[in-house]
Order: C-alpha cells, then sequence, then structure tokens
C-alpha cells in the first residue's frame, strides 16, 4: 500500500547499547519500523512510525524513546483550543 | 442470557460460558448500528472468561476488549477451533483506541486474570494479546506480575487459525497494519454522522439569514457545499492511495477542486443566473477548503498518521484554509441579492 504520511517529524529514538536484542519492538510495531541487524536492532523504516508507543511501552530494556500520541486531527485541534486532553470520538 | 451464549463448560475454577462462533441476523444488525454511530459506545460485552468449542485446560487462551463488534470477529473467527476468550473491560471501546486510552493495558489484564483465576482453568502459562493491543500493554510486566507469558497474536483476528496452527507465531504480514478500500469505507458513515451536528447549527444560521434577507436556503446555493462533505467525509477517504500528496488536507482540497470544476460546470449549463468568475472564485475559496477540512479529521480513522505529523500538519494548514473560507464567505454574503 503506498499510504505515507508526512517524512521526517516523528519523535522516535533508540538507545542501540541498551538494546539487548530481544526482538518484542519488531513483534509489536504494526508498521514495520525495525528490523534486526546482527544482535542489535535498528529503525529501518522511521517515517512508516505512527507514534503509537507500543515499541518503547513493551521494550524490556528501556531503550526506545516515542513520544506516544493519536495522530487525529480533532483531537489537536481541540486540545489546542481547550487546552485539556479531549477524548476523541475513536471507535 | 445473551443470545451468543450456547453452553458452559466445567472448569476447575468454575462454570465457564461457551459461545457460539456463529453470527446471527441481530449481531450484525447491531455492528450495522455501531458504524453509524448507535449505541456505539455501550456496545459491550459483560467481561469475564469464554470458550468455544470444546476448551480444555490446553486451549489457548486469547485475550479481546469487551466491545461487541471485536468480541464478534473473535468468535467467528475461532470457529472450529477450542479455545478460551478473555475479555477484558475496555468500557465497550475496540482495542487499538483503549490502547491508545490505556484502558486495555497492563493494569486491567493482570487483574482480570486473577479474578477469572486463570492459572486454574489451564494447564500453560500463555496468554495471546492482539497485536494492536500493546501501546496499552508492557508485556514483560503483565508476565512478571501475573506468571503468563504474553505472546502478541495478529492484528486481524482472521489471521489468528493460521497463527495457532503455526504455534503461535505470526508471519511479518501478519503484523502489519494496513488501511485498504474497505477498513476506510467502513469508517465513513461514522464521519457523515459527526458533520451532522455542526450542519443543524449551519442550517439554523441560514435561516436566520433568510430571514434577515439573504438569499441563502436554496438547493442552488447550498449543493456545493453538500458535495464538500461527501467529498471530504466519503469521496477523499475512500480515494485516499491515489489523490496527490501525503498531507490529508492536501488530498482533501484537490478532490474538491475537482468538485468545485463540476459545480461551476452544473452552474453554467443548469443556472445560468449562479454562474460567472465571482461566483466560481467564490466556490474555489470556500468548496475546497471544506473538502480539506473533513479530509484532516480523517486523520483520526487512519492506521498510519503519526501525532507529530498530524500537530504539523494541522497547524500549516488550518490557518490557510480557514482564511481562504472566510474570504469567501465575505464575498458570497456580500454579493447575495438582500440588504446590500
Ligand atoms: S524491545 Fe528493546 S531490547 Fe528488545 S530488540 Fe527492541 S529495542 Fe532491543
Ligand atoms: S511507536 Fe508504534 S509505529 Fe512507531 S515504531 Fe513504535 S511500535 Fe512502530
Amino acid at each position: 500500500m503506498g499510504l505515507r504520511y508526512l517524512s521526517g517529524v516523528v519523535s522516535l529514538s533508540i538507545e542501540q547499547d541498551k538494546c539487548r536484542g530481544c526482538g518484542r519492538c519488531t513483534e509489536v510495531c504494526p508498521h514495520g519500523v525495525f528490523a534486526m541487524k546482527g544482535d542489535k536492532v535498528s529503525i529501518i523504516d522511521r517515517d512508516a512510525c505512527m507514534e503509537c508507543g507500543a515499541c518503547a511501552k513493551n521494550c524490556p530494556f528501556a531503550a526506545i524513546s516515542v513520544n506516544p500520541g493519536v495522530g487525529c486531527a480533532y483531537k489537536v485541534i481541540m486540545s489546542a483550543l481547550f487546552g485539556e486532553k479531549r477524548s476523541c470520538g475513536c471507535s | 442470557m445473551a443470545h451468543y451464549i450456547v453452553g458452559t463448560v466445567k472448569t476447575a475454577a468454575g462454570e465457564v460460558p461457551k459461545v457460539s462462533t456463529a453470527l446471527t441476523a441481530k449481531d450484525v444488525f447491531g455492528s450495522w448500528l455501531a458504524r453509524w454511530g448507535v449505541n456505539r459506545m455501550h456496545y459491550g460485552v459483560p467481561p469475564g472468561l469464554y470458550c468455544v468449542g470444546d476448551a480444555n485446560p490446553e486451549s489457548p487462551v486469547v485475550v479481546s476488549a469487551n466491545y461487541k463488534m471485536s468480541f464478534d470477529v473473535l468468535r467467528k473467527n475461532l470457529a472450529g477451533l477450542a479455545a478460551w476468550i478473555l475479555v477484558i473491560d475496555t468500557r465497550g471501546i475496540n482495542v487499538w483506541c483503549a490502547a491508545g486510552k490505556g484502558t486495555f493495558g497492563t493494569d486491567e489484564i493482570v487483574g482480570r486474570l486473577a479474578e477469572v483465576d486463570l492459572a486454574k482453568v489451564v494447564s500453560h502459562r500463555t496468554i495471546i494479546v492482539p497485536q494492536l493491543g500493546a501501546p496499552g500493554v508492557a508485556a514483560h510486566e503483565v508476565s512478571k506480575r501475573s506468571g503468563f507469558a504474553v505472546v502478541y497474536g495478529p492484528v486481524r483476528a482472521s489471521d489468528l487459525p493460521a497463527f495457532l496452527a503455526a504455534g503461535l507465531q505470526a508471519a511479518s504480514a501478519m503484523r502489519r497494519v494496513n488501511f485498504t478500500f474497505r477498513d476506510r469505507i467502513v469508517l465513513t458513515p461514522i464521519e457523515l454522522v459527526g458533520v451532522l451536528k455542526p450542519a443543524v447549527v449551519i442550517g439554523l444560521g441560514l435561516v436566520v439569514l433568510q430571514a434577515l434577507g439573504f438569499d441563502v436556503l436554496s438547493l442552488a446555493v447550498i449543493y456545493p457545499y453538500i458535495g464538500a462533505v461527501l467529498v471530504g467525509c466519503v469521496v477523499a477517504p475512500a480515494l485516499l492511495p491515489w489523490l496527490p500528496g501525503r498531507a490529508f488536507s492536501l488530498k482533501g482540497w484537490l478532490a474538491g477542486a475537482v468538485w468545485t470544476v463540476v459545480v461551476a460546470a452544473i452552474d453554467n449549463l443548469y443556472l445560468p443566473e449562479l454562474s460567472g468568475w465571482r461566483n466560481i472564485l467564490i466556490y474555489f475559496l470556500t468548496v475546497p477548503p471544506l473538502a480539506a477540512f473533513l479530509t484532516l479529521n480523517f486523520t483520526g480513522c487512519s492506521t498510519y498518521t503519526s501525532f507529530s505529523g498530524v500537530k504539523k500538519e494541522t497547524a500549516l494548514s488550518l490557518p490557510l484554509l480557514g482564511c481562504s473560507f472566510l474570504t469567501g464567505v465575505v464575498l458570497l454574503l456580500a454579493g447575495l441579492p438582500g440588504i446590500w
């Protein structure tokens, strides 16, 4: 599928020296952002990341950091207007 | 008793309801209503342990949100298999959104495992959690606190039989989220329902304007905007991969611009009193931005937009769309036969 969003914006980063190569991040990522390179993991498709936070949450060694959020314009607008974390009506 | 329960199975932790793997007309109709926003937020299944088939202590355990539609899809895809279904309380919200909100999470799973006494029901110590729940669940914490290892199951329940048959291995395609034509189309009704409320407000505004002497309440004036709503809520989402650009607002603007050309042609042919460069300009200032805004809102339904990206796109596009739209509205009102 050719659907790609804006490039060069996501907040994802990995600290290679903390990674123990357990592979959990490659299991949870829904967009194939990571791949094992030898005994460590690398980011191979950073712009595909949707900042869901699954990798950071599930890394047992806290090697990954990402600012998780919902890519929802309604929510972005509502929290800009009302300054609070509005829940969007997503199901 | 709920219509999908077909019996019970005895376990060391008491009787567990057995559910049907065939969906009835009631399930299908309920899902359809939920897609249109009817009773969508209260479309739940009571949390707890269920089973399908002749589940025994060796059978796999699959975790589900208590959103009825997710539960239905899951039990349907487990037809012919024997498995336990642990329904956790996500307040009737689906896995993906509940994981984002944290209600599909580590605490809820650990608590529910203890409450149903799963360790007595099954002899193994593995639970299958849907991959889309991963943003809310820390697998290593679940195992530390409950003794149950977490294996993330495939993204789509339809891949579960293959995943189970392969000994809990997911092929990489099973781990990927797509956003297919069908995925997008089923989300469009809720987008349309979403514009109903603002539409009523705008409708009332038009009635007021009409009373003030502006001639706005005619189909000839309104149809370009009804079209823009359909373009932004249905057409652009459906054609997403084929519309140029990456930003949703750009895709929606372009689709709206095409519609504007169609409107100009229709007016030219059938509504000569509305044709002319001034009106075409007004349409171009108002119709594409409206479609663009509604398409931008579809980011919330999409499965690949990041928060950082949407923030950037919104900050860049919204002021432009707003200025264009307001300029158009001012020109429109100034030009209408009325008090000016
Ligand atoms: S989950 Fe963490 S430790 Fe495991 S492979 Fe990924 S980054 Fe490395
Ligand atoms: S935040 Fe989500 S999409 Fe991004 S790399 Fe992590 S798991 Fe993949």
